[in-house]
């Protein structure tokens, strides 16, 4: 237990060890280790902002849903006011047209049988003229009176 | 138990004497061959096992130290580079607590103390018996394993941090400012000039010869109460040394710790004015 220069010896161990350390060693694990706290520290960070990305996201992503069932709604009750809307107007007027239709087709009926009325009118008498002309033409036979009546009447 | 059935006392003093390399009066530069010879080697020897045993942990810790940094990540860490970290987020959580100057010495520094104390201490572990026993095989008279109980290796690393302590008082008080300091505390009058001195230079020259001889006592003490449990019959020593081990585990890792926490609280008051 002898002081002697071990005691030298050790102090320039010592000093060289430090060195060495504060040189080679301290630098590259300081480095490494802070590095590696700065980067979790931003994947923290980035977690944290996309957790609140994601919330804002998801808020908007609802409200846009909720937007779009409501103009869904809108849209589909006016396209059935629309529909019962024209349906009604179809109706109307169809029951118009029709209405219309029957109108025009009476009168061209009652036309028509005015006309034919008319016709028939002229024919008879025209008839009748010729009948005349026939009887008195023909002599006083009664078969062949009968026969021009009923021809006549099949005429007619 | 070495040699032919020595007696307890020449056991104990077997285990505690180094092997020593020196300039003897008679014998010129030789290996010392019992306590007496090493002891007339005066100041010009070396102990040949502190030396070994210290570089060879300071070594270890280096290598370790810079494999980890050398190939360190910083993405996810293996096992061992996270066990580095560890100790090393540690003793930097530790300098940034008691040192608050800027100096990129003093981390590493702790750093450096902290490991290599505890791996000297750390050798204390192994059985008392087993390196002198070994060494004796290959014509080894000494080994004591332990850098730490040995004091011209504690006192020698005190001493490399009252060199820095004297070095950073001076750069950043000034030559001046440190003497002024010196002078002017406790009492700051200048008739209580000397007696300042007196005391701030005794307070001063106390710090490393604390720090020393604290490691020492401590691992000291503890080394001679393994060789006197040694000295129980081998039946019995194993209830007494496990327990003695396992406290030890403790004081190991307490010990580098109080040397790296003290040295880095003075080199804080070195660096702040007061």
């Amino acid at each position: 237990m002898n002081i002697n220069m071990t005691l030298i010896g050790q102090m320039i161990a010592f000093a060289i060890f430090v060195w060495f350390c504060t040189k080679y060693v301290w630098p590259p694990i300081s480095t490494a280790l802070h590095e590696r706290q700065k980067k979790i520290a931003d994947g923290l960070d980035a977690a944290s902002r996309a957790t609140r990305d994601l919330e804002v996201a998801q808020e908007e992503a609802n409200k846009t849903l909720r937007e779009s069932k409501e103009q869904a709604a809108e849209i589909l009750e006016q396209s059935h006011k629309r529909s019962s809307q024209m349906i009604e107007e179809a109706r109307e007027q169809a029951r118009q047209e029709g209405e219309r239709m029957i109108t025009t087709a009476k009168s061209e009926i009652d036309q028509e049988v005015n006309r034919a009325r008319e016709e028939l009118r002229s024919q008879v008498s025209h008839l009748a003229v010729v009948g005349a002309e026939r009887i008195l033409e023909s002599s006083i036979d009664e078969k062949k009176h009968r026969e021009l009546v009923d021809k006549l009447a099949n005429e007619l | 138990m070495a040699g032919n059935n020595p007696t307890p006392t020449e056991y104990i003093q077997h285990h505690l004497q180094n092997l020593t390399f020196g300039h003897h009066p008679e014998n010129g530069w030789s290996m010392a061959h019992s306590a007496q010879e090493a002891a007339d080697m005066g100041f010009w020897a070396i102990h040949v096992d502190t030396m070994g045993w210290s570089i060879a942990m300071g070594i270890l810790f280096i290598w370790l130290f810079r494999k980890v940094g050398k190939a360190a990540t910083t993405g996810v860490p293996g096992k061992l580079q996270s066990a580095i970290e560890m100790v090393f987020e540690f003793v930097e959580g530790t300098v940034q607590g008691a040192f608050h100057g800027k100096n990129p010495l003093v981390a590493p520094l702790a750093l450096t103390l902290f490991v290599w104390i505890f791996l000297m201490n750390l050798l204390k572990l192994v059985p008392v018996d087993l390196a002198p026993e070994l060494f004796a095989k290959f014509g080894v008279e000494y080994m004591k394993l332990v850098p730490t109980t040995d004091p011209n290796a504690t006192l020698g690393m005190a001493l490399g941090v009252f060199c820095l302590i004297i070095y950073y008082s001076i750069k950043v008080k000034g030559a001046g400012g440190f003497v002024k300091e010196l002078s002017f505390t406790p009492f700051n009058h200048w008739s209580l000039i000397p007696f300042n001195l007196v005391m701030e230079i005794i307070g001063l020259l106390v710090k490393p010869l604390s720090l020393g001889l604290r490691l020492f006592g401590n691992m000291f003490a503890g080394e001679v109460i393994f060789i006197l449990i040694a000295l129980l019959p081998f039946w019995v020593s194993w209830t007494l040394n496990v327990p003695w081990a396992i406290f030890h585990i403790l004081v190991i890792t307490l010990q580098a710790f109080i040397f790296t926490v003290l040295t880095v609280v003075y080199l804080n008051s070195a660096h702040e004015h007061h």
